[in-house]
């Protein structure tokens, strides 16, 4: 693997969906019943923008009406603003190939969604997802809100289109760089700034932000699952938890990891680790040892987690059942910084999907 | 007054940097001014809908110390449809009033339309976010274009020009579905400018003082009024 370079992100822009989309059968008035839409849908792609392509598929079988696309998996209404990917990642614990979704054309719940008018809302979403990035990295929403028009068009299309590089060329003038921490910019130092003294790498370094824009979609497992067979069903979005805080990279010279920035997103699950994040994951409670993850004995993790107290409120650690970015679950000790850089979408945030357990609480 | 903060809302006015107040306020003085705002507006406007702290810290599941989590709520406001007749346009006299009496508030009412503020912290953006949900009486919620209807003249008139980054409807934070709300990309640099107009005797209640000037802003896009003993505290 190149280093640096942009492989990782690359099969990001690159990942794909196989769907199997059905009509559903409220809408459907033609004998036999249409056959299922075979689709590959990208990963850092929204479902609304599959629709030029499923219209023509399905409308000969539709009711007269109006039409307005949403969509739902196992009866539950898929947030259109939330990348597929992210979405598959979240609801599909153990990965159904093809997806199974049903798409509707009448009967839009605007209860529960997000009122979507085609691509423009789409490209809305995205924008204003961008902007609150920028606000985040550099405390200001301007270079966004004054792109041009033409890259304004471009930035959008290489999104709809999966043009990593013309997406990395216009992007690039919104500066939203994300300084790692020190210890990872030593690891992987750039050229440019082997040049420059050790002072005033410092100096740039301090001079920016270290927000990290992340959005975590939580489903707070209260229950024990041995494996992911027997994954959760959601009938609402009530079970999950969509939390949308930025990470601080705090400390310097230290090794921030992904496990670092779960508990900084996380103070409810790991009340310790306010503000004081210690790298020690030599005896890390919460995270799974690989051999064991891979028997797939939770039991014995638990076992383990349990051992170690050191929180007055909570009897036991949190334990992470999944954390899954970009369909792949990377080990909690690498570098935040290398995830951001490599799997975030191209919104500039760090989709992160995760099933935890709870700790037990004491008594209160 | 009232120009100048239409103009704010309107565009993002650049000031130049100043240490003195970034315009942002961290979670937990949001917090305390939310308290402290709660307690004023519930002491000086008695006869008008109260404002609670809805408790959200076990929204995980289970109720985590030391973790406070949750947001500011005012349920059923009335607010009515104007005439259009009854708004003359551009004719601020540029006094010392506020705000907007065009529209009429109420607390109650059998015909107007039934309103819900929230006041959600946003931790991308250090601010607090004013989200919003109306329905008519007959229970069916209001659409944009109805809402407009029920805003002073001067709102609606910034509402139709900058569509996106005003009001738009994105998801409730707490409640996982759709809520109208004002756009908060803008409200650092706006709020800079308010504070900076007034004097800098931040120390003391600076964050109470923050949360007046920043409701005295998107309180005004509904006409909702700030008695007159929390105004003073704003200069």
């Amino acid at each position: 693997m190149k280093r640096g370079g942009k492989e990782a992100q690359q099969y990001v822009w690159d990942g794909a969906i196989p769907l199997q989309i059905h009509l559903h059968d409220s809408e459907v008035t033609t004998l036999p019943p249409p056959a299922p839409a075979l689709i590959l849908a990208p990963r850092i792609g929204y479902l609304p923008l599959l629709s030029p392509q499923l219209k023509p598929f399905f409308s000969g079988a539709l009711p007269p009406g109006v039409d307005t696309v949403w969509f739902d998996y196992k009866g539950l209404p898929l947030k259109w603003h939330i990348p597929t990917g992210v979405l598959f990642d979240l609801l599909c614990a153990e990965p159904e190939r093809p997806w199974n979704l049903t798409v509707h054309f009448r009967g839009y719940p605007g209860n529960v969604l997000i009122p979507c008018d085609g691509e423009d809302s789409v490209k809305w979403s995205y924008i204003n997802s961008l902007k609150e990035a920028a606000y985040i990295i550099h405390g200001s929403s301007k270079n966004v809100m004054n792109m041009s028009q033409p890259d304004q068009v471009d930035l959008w299309r290489s999104v709809m289109n999966g043009k990593l590089e013309t997406h990395t060329r216009i992007s690039s003038k919104l500066k939203l760089g994300i300084v790692g921490d020190d210890f990872s910019a030593k690891l992987n130092p750039s050229p440019l700034k082997a040049q420059h003294s050790v002072d005033e790498t410092e100096a740039t370094a301090a001079s920016k932000s270290s927000r990290i824009p992340v959005r975590l979609y939580l489903w707070s497992v209260d229950e024990d699952f041995d494996d992911l067979e027997e994954e959760p069903h959601f009938d609402s979005w009530d079970q999950i938890s969509y939390i949308n805080r930025p990470v601080e990279i705090n400390g310097k010279g230290k090794y921030f990891t992904l496990l670092d920035a779960v508990k900084s997103i996380l103070p409810e699950f790991y009340p310790n680790s306010l503000n004081t994040i210690k790298s020690e994951f030599k005896n890390e409670p919460g995270i799974e040892p690989e051999e064991e993850r891979s028997t797939g004995q939770s039991n014995i993790i638990e076992e383990t987690s349990v051992k170690s107290i050191e929180t007055p409120s909570l009897s036991g650690q949190p334990v992470i059942k999944l954390l899954r970015i970009q369909g792949i679950e990377p080990k909690l000790e690498i570098p935040f910084s290398w995830v951001v850089k490599n799997l975030m979408n191209p919104d500039y945030f760090l989709h992160i999907c995760l099933y935890i357990k709870a700790p037990k609480p004491l008594d209160t | 007054m009232n120009q100048t903060v239409s103009i704010v809302i309107l565009k993002v006015v650049m000031v130049s940097d100043q240490e003195t107040c970034d315009g942002s306020l961290s979670l937990s003085d949001f917090r305390i001014a939310a308290n402290a705002f709660t307690e004023k507006w519930n002491k000086f406007n008695s006869a008008f809908p109260e404002w609670y702290w809805i408790d959200c810290s076990n929204r995980l599941g289970f109720a985590a110390h030391g973790v406070v989590d949750g947001y500011l709520s005012l349920q059923n406001v009335f607010i009515r449809r104007s005439l259009e007749e009854e708004h003359d346009e551009g004719s601020s006299n540029d006094d010392d009033e506020l705000f907007d009496d065009a529209t009429l508030v109420q607390s109650t009412s059998d015909d107007g339309d039934q309103y819900h503020f929230h006041v959600v912290y946003s931790p991308s953006y250090k601010v607090p976010v004013l989200y919003f949900h109306a329905h008519s009486t007959d229970g069916q919620p209001l659409n944009l274009d109805e809402i407009e209807k029920n805003l002073p003249t001067k709102s609606a008139k910034v509402l139709l020009e900058s569509k996106w980054t005003f009001i738009t409807q994105e998801e409730h934070p707490y409640l996982n579905r759709p809520w109208y709300m004002l756009h908060p990309c803008g409200t650092n640099e706006w709020m800079k400018l308010l504070l900076l107009a007034g004097d800098n005797s931040m120390a003391t209640n600076g964050t109470e003082q923050y949360f007046i000037s920043w409701f005295s802003v998107v309180g005004q896009v509904f006409g909702l009024k700030l008695p007159f003993e929390m105004l003073k505290s704003i200069g």
